[in-house]
């Protein structure tokens, strides 16, 4: 039972019937949105400072005891700027796209156990609700590319497309290996059955899926369709104020969205030795995103075509067999001896990554095919 | 009660959706209260109990056929202009009006078998276990897979240069 559920329980010994119903619910969504909105903040302030000392530099540090402030003169220097709409562009679909970003990143929340039984709702196909609720963003970043009536954003809109189709089949078929070990779909009982951590159980599955969210969250190096160098900024080029606002809080949404969605999978979500579980959330959910920060300050942004080929030559079949060797491990081996399969499948990830880093050269200028 | 309240906010943003869909001019928006309504029958099928089937509508048709379906406008001329009216209009409407009117008339008249079971909580292992388990429906999934194989491969022969 949820802790959500128990409130309400309690409720209803006090309440009428529907108050007891609506307020965990409104109770429930508002928790969410203040800790989204705070943990945006929070990684916005650390990813500058990161990549700042990654960069030889010191970042933002003059707003407040070390610029902790800065998040917050940033966000109202953006909602008093003005709100400027193409006179061209279509004005409808140019108001609501923002919204359809943004909302779906919240929706993901509803299915993240941050604590035991502390999730909005423990839907028994969670994480298939994840990966369907993320792909309704897509058609958000479309509509704003279409609504500006700009070449850029359209060539930018047309990307987001492209990767989004690409990359969806590796990070879906990597969850399948984790769904495959627990044999559920609920992200409460993924949780419940990681005694060991999936990263250890499947790096390449951690790995696939790890690439595949940087390029579904549009993170560099995958970050093509706001390539500032060739199309200035993409689908937000026409957008300022509170709405561009609202596409920024959807890009670090995703960001700690996925941050939630990799912990969950592979590191084993709230559980953790001594420290109490929120505070191992919260470690997790950090270490991932200073990954992805690292990584971002790190390498070079690809170009379209090594884009696709990595997704489709590298990702796919790779993801494939690894859905195969997780498949066979399941059947076969018996679940007495964990160490034999970590053993296993991390031989397997060193020998295919290698394998496959040999068989494609993305780089020097030109791209194996 | 609130499934009955739901499902009559569901079905009139249905059938403003649909009905946009045919109106409007703007084929982008067209398409986009396309994916309106596939997302609101998701919601439909929330109300039913059917979890697994609802969030396959979200993931297969606003995620992938209503990208399918933009990129196409994309690729249309002239997709700015709108869609401009035709010849075969009243026809049309006389054919679709027939369709709905059939459609009603079936509805209203079969006397539906009402079950009282309780509907199956988690559906997902049912539906697999009827689609891939032992007399389930493996040899049709695996044939329509073959066939959508071909439909590609096919495609891809069709668009080729020489």
């Amino acid at each position: 039972m949820t802790l959500l559920e128990q409130f309400q329980l309690w409720l209803a010994s006090m309440w009428p019937d529907w108050a007891a119903y609506i307020t965990p619910a409104i109770v429930g969504i508002l928790v969410i949105i203040i800790f989204v909105l705070t943990m945006v903040m929070v990684i916005i302030y650390f990813e500058r400072r990161f990549m700042a000392r990654f960069q030889i530099r010191l970042g933002p540090n003059r707003c407040g005891p070390e610029g902790i402030l800065q998040p917050i003169a940033d966000a109202i220097k953006v909602l008093f700027k003005e709100d400027i709409v193409p006179a061209k562009g279509d004005k409808l679909v140019h108001w609501i796209a923002p919204i359809v970003v943004f909302v779906p990143i919240l929706m993901i929340f509803a299915v993240v156990p941050i604590h035991k039984g502390a999730i909005l709702v423990d839907l028994n196909v969670g994480i298939v609700y994840v990966v369907a609720i993320s792909s309704l963003s897509t058609v958000g970043i479309y509509m704003a590319g279409w609504a500006a009536n700009n070449k850029y954003a359209l060539i930018s809109a047309l990307r987001t497309i492209a990767q989004m189709v690409s990359y969806e089949l590796p990070v879906v078929l990597s969850i399948l290996g984790v769904v495959l070990m627990v044999g559920s779909l609920s992200m409460n009982q993924i949780v419940d059955s990681q005694s060991i951590p999936f990263i250890l159980l499947q790096p390449l599955g951690f790995i696939i899926f790890f690439l595949g969210t940087l390029a579904e969250m549009n993170r560099c190096p995958f970050d093509l369709l706001e390539a500032e160098s060739e199309i200035i900024a993409g689908y937000h080029i026409e957008y300022s104020g509170m709405k561009f606002a609202l596409f920024y809080l959807g890009e670090y949404g995703h960001a700690v969205a996925y941050s939630c969605i990799i912990t969950t999978l592979f590191l084993s979500g709230w559980r953790g030795p001594l420290l109490p579980p929120i505070i191992w959330f919260l470690i997790k959910i950090m270490v991932v995103f200073a990954l992805i920060v690292w990584i971002r300050s790190t390498i070079p942004r690809l170009r379209v075509d090594q884009l696709m080929a990595f997704a489709w030559k590298c990702m796919l079949p790779m993801a494939v067999i690894n859905l195969f060797i997780v498949a066979a491990e399941v059947l076969w081996l018996p679940e007495v001896f964990p160490w034999i399969m970590i053993a296993v499948n991390f031989a397997f990830a060193c020998a295919l990554v290698l394998l496959w880093s040999k068989l494609f050269v993305l780089g020097g200028g030109r791209v194996e095919v | 009660m609130v499934f009955d309240i739901a499902f009559f906010v569901l079905a009139v943003i249905i059938v403003g959706a649909a009905l946009a869909v045919v109106i409007l001019k703007d084929v982008f928006r067209a398409a986009l209260s396309l994916v309106m309504l596939f997302f609101t029958i998701a919601g439909i099928y929330i109300t039913l109990h059917a979890d697994f089937l609802a969030v396959v509508q979200v993931l297969v048709y606003v995620g992938a056929i209503s990208i399918l379906i933009i990129v196409a406008i994309m690729l249309t001329h002239d997709a700015r202009q709108g869609s401009t009216s035709g010849k075969l209009r009243i026809p049309a409407i006389i054919v679709g009006l027939l369709l709905l009117g059939m459609l009603v008339f079936t509805v209203v008249t079969t006397k539906w078998q009402l079950n009282n079971t309780p509907p199956l909580e988690p559906t997902t292992a049912a539906i697999g276990m009827k689609l891939f388990g032992e007399g389930g429906f493996l040899l049709p999934v695996e044939i329509s897979a073959i066939l959508l194989l071909a439909a590609v491969l096919g495609a891809i022969v069709l668009i080729r240069e020489k």
